[in-house]
């Protein structure tokens, strides 16, 4: 949208490789319009989100509001699968989901405490986290050689990259007039992927989704139950509506 | 009819109301209580917020059960409502946008008094009535909108709470005496969650008063003719009914469509995009993070609205406080000799328009960030929400109005 808003005096590539400048031009990546588009009916999708999570997430991140025993029965994980496959060590199925990151090292390491991942679909909604998931990129000027479009500066390593692979952003300079001043502003143009990972572009699509999809689940368990038991509360009120309806008819018949 | 009929009578019936009034009571509120035959669309959300009210009580009382009040509790008590309370997201969904639906309701229910002038003569102490109930709202829905300890919970109590910063000499004290802290704390939770439920008994109090007013004069009616100026030999107003079983079953079906609604918000859509519950509340009260926006909820912002427009924020908190009252004082700036909106003529309906788009608009701008062209709006409409009240004397007398029939137009 921004390219057709606004004059590009020149397209200048900041990449600091040199083969990119030999990249063709492509179109902007419009990453902000992206939709997670996720199902939280669907259990399997869930089921490989649970995964994900605890392959890639738990390993910083908790989520306290959870149980392994809710997640298992609500995932249609058996228990000896969950116990097999999910649970920690020493953790029994009633536990809260805990990171064994401790806050302190999480300080002295990342600069911070990795946020709680309960809540985090419905305090920043899953689109945020799925463009979120999507645009990291290699930053060398940065601490964690990592940045991010969606958080700029986030002290979250690039931690999906073994599987994305890894990206560098491409920016162009664009004039932008403010209130009559003109200033030159580095805006996203798209990525170059400089080192390919484990999984092909759509397979890491996938794996975004089902982990947002996951997360959306957590954020709320009961939502599938709630939308189910709606639609029967819902069909109720209609007819209880309309015999209402019938009875003021039949009564009011008598007002003239 | 002689009072005591009942107590007449044989067995329990009798002996019962020997001891307390219970069918004399059921005649003069229900069976026997007359209320105008024309009741339209609007005179639905009386009985609708009674129903909104009760609800409110009984999943406020079953939330409490669970509910830790508290600075390290209260958050995630409210979390394990809605997790593992046995239906809790229910209780807790029907509570949160109990507290939206019950604005919706009472802001139509006192819209309709605007439409056929139900706060004049001789029901002004009705309304009065009516506006307390609305002020304990108020009081009610911030409160309560404090408890779940969210950040924007936490913000937004500090935002409320300073404006009395504005009040001069005391006004810093003042600040402090209602937090009981330097800031919004524990302490404040505290007393904000004791509140929310000792404003109930007053709030229900009023709620009877409001009953007991509207049945010692009678209900107003589309048409704003007194039904009982015009009585039938049996001595019953000519156009009214009994209320049960006519206005009793004719609510239950505005109950049926109302509760359908709702029940849509509810399973489908609690946080209703954000406007119902907000997204940032879903991160617990943090002190050190302020929410990159600042909005109450949505029935506050036409006020919020009228605030922010005003520089000053001392006159701004003023304005604010006088857009509230202005209602209270309707029934003495309306001096129009006709009630309803039908005999009215062009000078109210034009103000009454611009009153309406006026607020809806104040809403509207109040969710907005308080910048550039939305502050320019705000200005003008904070003028128009005033015009209503401030010129009310004048335009109310000086429009011409219409003949007013001596019977209510009543299509079978």
């Amino acid at each position: 949208m921004r390219k057709f808003a606004i004059v590009a005096l020149g397209l200048v590539l900041l990449a600091p490789l040199a083969s990119l400048a030999a990249e063709p031009a492509s179109e902007t990546l419009d990453w902000e319009s992206w939709h997670a588009d996720n199902e939280v009916s669907n259990v399997a999708s869930l089921q490989r989100g649970a995964r994900n999570f605890m392959n890639y997430c738990v390993g910083c991140h908790s989520m306290r509001f959870m149980r392994y025993s809710r997640l298992a029965t609500d995932l249609k994980i058996p228990t000896d699968e969950l116990k097999a496959n999910l649970l920690p060590a020493g953790a029994s199925p009633a536990d809260y989901i805990q990171s064994s990151l401790a806050a302190k090292d999480a300080v002295a390491w990342f600069g911070k405490e990795p946020p709680d991942l309960s809540l985090i679909a419905r305090s920043r909604g899953i689109d945020h986290i799925y463009r979120f998931l999507k645009t990291f990129y290699a930053d060398p000027a940065r601490p964690n050689r990592t940045n991010n479009l969606v958080l700029d500066s986030p002290a979250m390593p690039a931690v999906l990259s073994e599987l994305e692979g890894v990206k560098e952003a491409v920016f162009k300079n664009v004039e932008v007039t403010v209130d009559g001043k003109t200033a030159v502003e580095k805006h996203f143009d798209h990525f170059v992927t400089v080192a390919p990972g484990q999984l092909t572009a759509p397979e890491y699509d996938a794996f975004v989704r089902d982990t947002v999809n996951f997360l959306d689940y957590a954020g709320e368990p009961a939502q599938v139950d709630r939308r189910s038991i709606g639609v029967w509360v819902v069909l109720f009120l209609l007819v209880f509506t309309w015999f209402a309806y019938l009875l003021k008819k039949e009564y009011w018949k008598d007002v003239h | 009819m002689a009072s005591n009929e009942a107590a007449d009578k044989p067995g329990f019936w009798g002996w019962l109301n020997k001891r307390l009034a219970v069918d004399q009571v059921w005649r003069q509120h229900f069976s026997e209580y007359y209320a105008p035959k024309n009741f339209n669309f609007w005179y639905f959300f009386g009985s609708l917020a009674l129903m909104v009210l009760v609800l409110q009580l009984v999943t406020g009382i079953y939330l409490a059960m669970f509910y830790k009040v508290g600075d390290v509790s209260a958050f995630d008590s409210v979390e394990f409502i809605r997790r593992e309370v046995s239906y809790g997201w229910l209780l807790q969904y029907l509570h949160a946008v109990g507290a939206s639906a019950f604005f919706i309701v009472v802001y139509l229910h006192m819209y309709r008094a605007l439409l056929y002038g139900s706060y004049k003569a001789p029901r002004e102490l009705l309304w009065l009535f009516g506006m307390f109930i609305y002020l304990a709202l108020m009081a009610e829905a911030f409160m309560g909108y404090v408890l779940p300890w969210g950040n924007m919970s936490y913000w937004a109590a500090t935002v409320i709470i300073n404006l009395f910063s504005t009040i001069p000499v005391i006004g810093p004290g003042l600040v402090e005496w209602i937090r009981g802290d330097y800031g919004v704390a524990d302490a404040t939770l505290n007393r904000f969650f004791s509140l929310h439920v000792v404003v109930i008994p007053m709030a229900l109090l009023l709620v009877f008063l409001h009953v007991v007013a509207l049945h010692e004069v009678g209900s107003n009616n589309p048409d704003g003719v007194e039904i009982k100026a015009r009585k039938g030999s049996d001595g019953r107003p000519l156009d009214g009914i009994p209320f049960h079983p006519y206005y009793t079953v004719k609510d239950i079906v505005g109950v049926g469509v109302f509760l359908l609604l709702f029940a849509i918000v509810v399973f489908f859509a609690p946080t209703f995009g954000n406007l119902f519950m907000e997204e940032a509340n879903f991160e617990p009260a943090n002190p050190l993070s302020t929410p990159e926006h600042i909005a109450p909820s949505w029935y506050f912002t036409p006020y919020y609205a009228i605030l922010r427009a005003v520089p000053n924020q001392r006159i701004g908190a003023l304005l604010l406080l006088l857009a509230v009252l202005a209602f209270f004082f309707l029934p003495w700036l309306d001096r129009s000799p006709v009630k309803s909106i039908r005999y009215r003529g062009g000078l109210y309906k034009a103000f009454l328009a611009l009153f309406t788009v006026s607020f809806l608009s104040l809403m509207y701008l109040g969710l907005k960030p308080a910048t550039g062209a939305y502050v320019t709006a705000a200005r003008v409409f904070s003028v128009g929400y005033f015009a209503f009240f401030l010129l009310m004397p004048w335009y109310s007398r000086a429009d011409r109005v219409k003949p007013v029939p001596e019977r209510v137009t009543f299509h079978a």
